[in-house]
């Protein structure tokens, strides 16, 4: 189930690779965009479901640091005269998420705090990976590149503290 | 006559500049250090129980400047800031509680 996961975020950076062009700040921006929203609307599922102290002071750093990232990009753009552009790699991404907060409804107390977890885990990672390794190289305006390095080492954060909490789970 | 007088300036003299000295070194300072990009900034040298320490929040994430020996606890939402006085001498590790990897240590004199 994880590994479906972490595969469909993989699948959905993937995406973007083969495509001949290198993706464009305005894309980039809006993928940034849209994983920010992701895990916004994956800790508020988190927050009406779990009852773990743990699993919600984790949840809810997510809503609060991913919307401070987000509000900070949106106000970024606008000042660069950007329009974030909706490109295939946020259309996967956003799909995969919607199979995910569905397939999490499904569960509760602790099965739900586990699942919740294990997929913070494995999209921080993705997430991440594809920061790295595409998203930030191919940035050329430098406060957009500035802005998500920021945004890695704060995720990076992120995955570390969800690894901490699966691990206290398990 | 003379050597006393001598004794009596060079006396006088210790005395002005333990005059000097003394307040200089036992009044409070206040040293600024801010976190940015998430990192905190670097911990001043020569800091001194009394000192204060003003944090200043330069990101838009939420911090906090906490002190592993919970001698302090301090909230810092996004660009705001906020101070604590140093009560205790010795080798102080600070974190930001919601983001761990931000670590600085403070090595405080008496």
């Amino acid at each position: 189930m994880i590994r479906m996961l972490a595969l469909g975020a993989a699948a959905a950076f993937a995406l973007a690779a083969p495509a001949a062009a290198a993706p464009t700040d305005a894309q980039i921006a809006h993928i940034a965009y849209t994983a920010g929203l992701i895990d916004i609307a994956a800790g508020k599922q988190a927050l009406a479901r779990s009852h773990d102290r743990r699993v919600r002071a984790f949840a809810q750093e997510m809503v609060r640091d991913h919307q401070a990232v987000n509000d900070k990009a949106l106000a970024l753009v606008k000042k660069l005269h950007v329009t974030p552009e909706a490109n295939p790699t946020s259309a996967a991404l956003s799909k995969g998420a919607a199979a995910k907060l569905k397939e999490l409804s499904r569960l509760r107390g602790r099965a739900f705090d586990r699942a919740y977890l294990q997929n913070e885990v494995a999209y921080h990672r993705t997430v991440n990976g594809a920061l790295r390794d595409t998203l930030i190289p191919r940035a050329s305006n430098a406060e957009l590149k500035s802005l998500l390095e920021t945004g890695l080492t704060l995720f990076t954060e992120h995955q570390r503290h969800a690894e901490h909490v699966a691990a206290e789970l398990r | 006559m003379r050597p006393g007088r001598f004794g009596l300036l060079l006396g006088a003299a210790a005395a002005a500049a333990a005059a000097l000295a003394s307040p200089a070194s036992a009044a409070p300072r206040v040293f600024t250090i801010a976190l940015d990009k998430m990192k905190f900034g670097p911990a001043p040298a020569g800091l001194h129980v009394g000192d204060r320490i003003v944090w200043v929040n330069r990101d838009f994430i939420r911090h906090s400047a906490t002190a592993a020996d919970r001698s302090f606890d301090l909230d810092l939402p996004a660009g705001k800031s906020g101070a604590v006085v140093l009560r205790k001498a010795g080798a102080i590790v600070v974190a930001c509680k919601f983001h761990p990897g931000m670590k600085l240590q403070l090595n405080v004199a008496k």
